[in-house]
């Protein structure tokens, strides 16, 4: 590939998901595009490269970038942080929380469903400890294609083996066929919306918990800093930031601390937590921009 | 290091399993039998058991049966692993004390996977 062709397809990618692609990424460039081009009727990279040079059509642009996001993922992915989400953050989120305001989870970058609907098994498993609190899972990604597919809950045999221990898989799937379909109950509890987090997520309403695994990784330092920024402003006070195993907070923002004990969980710092008051009332306040269940 | 008692008639399949298994620091024995395998285990409980389900003489429900009978035979860790991938069998296999169950075809991320999720991991 000709220098200034990759370099026309890692600003168009950087441009529009903050994915920051590098030269060794160069196979995957040519892995995810070529069949993307051949879907589109083009004879090879060649011709969709000259596609998005002279003709910069959206859906072409689109699914370029789509292309180019990563979208692996499995259920209960590293385990270890939804054993902390079942142990000790849902029950923290429980104590003391007043009743009628719903706790809020978002799980940023969701990719094909695997992590919301890990979050809304969990959620289920303890139900009998959540003493009848409602809860509100905001599931969103950039792509509309992961999520479509996301929504429908369909997975093949090989994506729930990855994570998914049978039991839970008897609990909460029905065979379709080949496949495997997350019951209609868990779907239910999941929201899905189509969200690029470089651009402002304000409109989402106010969290207690947010995942944002695996995503931060692929960006630029400002970008990360932009995004933790926001995230500051959209988390309640008291809430929980879940981060991939490879991703830190050090060097990067302030304003969140590692939870120690509890790997990959993060909270506010609390000097720099935004000054309103911690009551539920105003909590509740805060979130009825939120749209109800 | 733990020990894995890898049960099926197919040496093809043994082989494999056992390549992964003993790049995840597990010492290996093999079976290609359930009856042969539940001798060995009579003569030493391995930490966990792959187990296939179609083999001639002894299959693999069978072997699970009559290990979950047999003196310190609640201990090993069970995975069953075979081309059954329907609902009714994998019931069958939890009911009989089956820890986990892995659907054919495997590959090495699937049997870290549940192996990490059952604790030998």
């Amino acid at each position: 590939m000709k220098p200034e062709d990759f370099e026309l397809l890692r600003s168009l990618v950087e441009e529009r998901s903050g994915l920051v692609l590098t030269k060794e990424k160069l196979y995957l460039l040519e892995s995810r595009l070529i069949p993307l081009a051949r879907k589109r009727g083009m004879a090879g990279l060649d011709k969709l490269i000259r596609e998005i040079r002279t003709r910069r059509e959206e859906s072409l642009l689109t699914a370029v970038t789509e292309a180019m996001t990563t979208n692996e993922s499995s259920f209960f992915r590293d385990i270890k942080p939804f054993e902390n989400f079942r142990k000790f953050v849902l029950p923290k989120l429980v104590e003391g929380h007043a009743a009628g305001r719903a706790i809020r989870i978002w799980s940023a970058a969701c990719s094909t469903g695997q992590e919301p609907y890990s979050i809304a098994i969990c959620l289920r498993e303890e139900a009998a400890k959540l003493g009848g609190h409602r809860f509100e899972i905001v599931a969103t990604d950039l792509s509309v294609e992961v999520l479509e597919k996301a929504k429908v809950g369909m997975y093949s045999q090989f994506e729930i083996q990855r994570g998914l221990p049978i039991q839970i898989l008897m609990k909460y799937f029905k065979q379709v066929d080949e496949m495997w379909q997350v019951d209609a109950s868990i779907r239910a509890m999941v929201k899905f919306r189509k969200l690029n987090l470089l651009q402002e997520f304000s409109s989402l309403g106010r969290f207690d918990v947010v995942f944002c695994r695996n995503v931060l990784i692929y960006f630029g330092k400002a970008t990360k800093k932009l995004v933790f920024d926001r995230l500051r402003r959209i988390m309640l006070t008291d809430g929980f930031l879940f981060l991939g195993g490879a991703e830190t907070v050090l060097g990067i923002t302030d304003a969140f601390c590692r939870v120690d004990g509890y790997r990959g969980v993060y909270q506010m710092l609390s000097e720099i937590k935004p000054s309103w008051p911690s009551t539920s009332g105003t909590k509740e306040n805060l979130a009825a921009q939120a749209p109800g269940p | 290091m733990k020990s894995c008692l890898i049960v099926d008639d197919s040496a093809v399949i043994r082989k494999i399993a056992r390549k992964i298994l003993e790049e995840l620091n597990f010492e290996i024995a093999e079976a290609d039998d359930g009856r042969r395998a539940l001798e060995q285990c009579r003569a030493q409980m391995p930490d966990a058991i792959l187990l296939d389900w179609n083999m001639p003489q002894m299959n693999g429900i069978e072997f699970l049966r009559a290990l979950r009978q047999t003196d310190g035979g609640a201990a090993p860790v069970v995975i069953f692993c075979t081309t059954e991938n329907d609902v009714p069998h994998i019931r069958e296999a939890i009911a009989a004390g089956a820890n986990e169950y892995i659907m054919k075809p495997f590959d090495g991320d699937i049997i870290q996977s549940k192996f990490a999720q059952v604790g030998l991991l």
